[in-house]
């Protein structure tokens, strides 16, 4: 029996996330007393592939092959249930990242496997229940899951697992696989990918704001806080509705759940439903001008003005910090 | 014709207080508000457009005891043909999406949507289940689609941008916001809500692959600490030397 990570790689790169993933792989490999295989599927340097050793894994399947160059998370699910197999791995653990999502769910039924998606901690065996917490009710609560089946699939939430370092290379050998046709029905016509936005799921650091700002128009500062920051930008349900903003920064209950190391919150007055998608976040920083806002029951830290009169402060506060740094 | 089948789950609605009984092992549902799930209501909204006009049907499923019976109509009323209940209790994923895959196996679609997630367990996992099970592709989480007679394109997210797919009906696909506003039922649909066809289905045998064993509520957080508004670099350094985030 053994654990094997799918390290989900990003034209070509591995991110964070992924670190984090093989990092979390390995705690559960040392707690299960096996060893820990990465398997990664598309066009990675071979330097970069060693270096999951670091990580924890012991040797990284490549799957390299002209078909499997993009994401089908299809023929994906049949290469990783096919390795696991081959591998005698009884746990696959995955980043619960968009492709994750479409990935862990092909494969818990292709190795009749329980699937805790959304895991924010560590799998307990005691009694010989294994049993994961995961995020539930939109982020209002915790579940813990027990996976009742031989095989298990476990999907990490990004920033939820702090990446540990301290492993040797690790041997990189080529997995062939045979692909079935009826595996890439789904084609990919079109990859869009904007390199300087921090991507908000991923996101150590957030920028949020709501109606408070009155109109899209005013947005220029919470970008450039975002940016001075290194942070992804966000926003609250009224302002995506509005089209102020996209979807994709709609943070909430129907939108995204984040788990950032900080979230600052301006002009956001704090439903119940955005507080949902915000709860995991280490520390909130709440700026509005409403005192009463319930929003500042919840923050860490605060300031009551308004928007337009702390924004430009902050925003100066914020390069006098990084210039003196 | 295209025949849509839209998976339909009852969840607690979003204002929801969550708290749970019996030692923190079941959800407590007294004086909850239960509402079609909201990412369901955006799939359904999609089938009826892509379908309007005699163009099709659309049928929604629902694994759920005779109480999601009024979720059901809910549904029939914005605009769906028919409705079908697989008469037990969501135990899991996999139960739900073996239930869907085995009333498919002798009722096909050419198009199967499901909400992105349900906002009770936020799995994201029947679409790519049903997939599986129906050998059929999946897309998760989508933001646009678009359909010919024969095919569809769709728009899937990615970290820091978006993917855009052609794929061959049928296919299954889990939708989230941008596919289509939600529908609000009108008194015609309110009406014929009453008599459009609820068939129930008794469940197949099939063994689940988890079980919720216990429930946390977040911890609280402390008293916030406020920084005045003239002074935002003692924010900045608060977050740097206290807090240890930047």
């Amino acid at each position: 029996m053994s654990v094997l990570i799918y390290a989900e790689n990003a034209g070509g790169k591995f991110k964070k996330s992924t670190f984090e993933a093989v990092s979390y792989a390995k705690a559960i490999a040392a707690l299960t007393n096996t060893n820990l295989i990465a398997i990664s599927i598309g066009d990675v340097a071979a330097d970069d592939l060693a270096a999951l050793g670091k990580y924890g894994a012991e040797k990284v399947l490549n799957v390299s092959n002209d078909k499997l160059k993009n994401f089908v998370n299809q023929a994906y699910a049949s290469v990783i249930a096919e390795a696991a197999k081959a591998q005698g791995a009884d746990i696959v653990v995955l980043s619960n990242s968009f492709s994750g999502r479409g990935l862990a769910p092909r494969l818990g039924v292709k190795l009749q496997a329980g699937v805790a998606d959304g895991a924010v901690a560590l799998p307990e065996i005691e009694g010989g229940k294994f049993t994961v917490k995961k995020t539930a009710f939109s982020g209002k609560a915790f579940a813990v899951v027990e996976l009742t089946s031989a095989n298990k699939v476990i999907a990490l939430t990004p920033n939820s697992y702090k990446v540990v370092e301290g492993g040797a290379p690790a041997q990189v050998e080529g997995f062939m696989v045979e692909t079935k046709e009826s595996d890439f029905k789904a084609m990919i016509k079109d990859i869009v990918r904007s390199t300087d936005k921090v991507s908000l799921p991923d996101a150590e650091i957030v920028v949020s704001a709501g109606r408070g700002m009155k109109g899209p128009e005013n947005w220029g500062m919470i970008e450039e806080l975002a940016e001075l920051l290194g942070a992804a930008t966000a926003c609250s349900k009224p302002v995506s509705d509005a089209g102020w903003r996209p979807h994709s920064e709609h943070v909430g209950q129907t939108g995204i759940a984040v788990s950032p190391n900080l979230y600052i919150a301006i002009g956001i007055s704090g439903a119940i439903q955005h507080l949902a998608g915000i709860s995991s976040s280490k520390v909130i920083v709440v700026i509005n001008k409403d005192a009463e806002a319930p929003f500042f029951k919840v923050a860490d830290y605060g300031i009551v003005g308004d928007a337009f009169e702390v924004l430009p402060k902050l925003i100066a506060a914020v390069k006098e910090y990084k210039a003196t740094a | 014709m295209m025949k849509i089948l839209v998976c339909i789950s009852n969840v607690p609605d979003t204002t929801t207080k969550i708290t749970f009984t019996d030692n923190n092992t079941q959800f407590n549902t007294n004086g909850v508000q239960f509402i079609l799930n909201p990412y369901d209501e955006i799939a359904l909204a999609r089938a009826i457009e892509l379908t309007d006009g005699g163009k099709g049907t659309v049928t929604v499923i629902n694994v759920g005891e005779p109480a999601t019976d009024a979720t059901i109509r809910k549904a029939l009323a914005i605009g769906a043909t028919d409705a079908v209940r697989i008469n037990a209790k969501p135990l899991d994923a996999w139960y739900v999406a073996y239930q869907v895959a085995e009333y498919v196996k002798s009722n096909p679609f050419d198009l199967i949507l499901t909400g992105r997630e349900s906002i009770d367990y936020n799995g994201s996992k029947v679409a790519g289940m049903l997939g599986e099970l129906l050998d059929l592709p999946s897309v998760s989480i989508i933001k646009k689609l678009d359909a010919t007679d024969t095919e569809a394109t769709v728009e899937r997210e990615i970290e820091g941008g978006k993917e855009v797919l052609t794929i061959p009906f049928p296919f299954v696909a889990g939708c989230a916001e941008g596919v289509a506003e939600p529908k609000i039922p009108n008194m015609r649909g309110i009406m014929s809500a009453r008599t459009k066809p609820l068939t129930v289905v008794e469940p197949a045998e099939v063994k689940t692959f988890s079980e919720i064993v216990s429930y946390e509520t977040p911890a609280p957080r402390g008293q916030v600490k406020l920084v005045g508004a003239d002074d935002p670099a003692q924010l900045v350094e608060l977050l740097h030397t206290q807090a240890r985030v930047i």
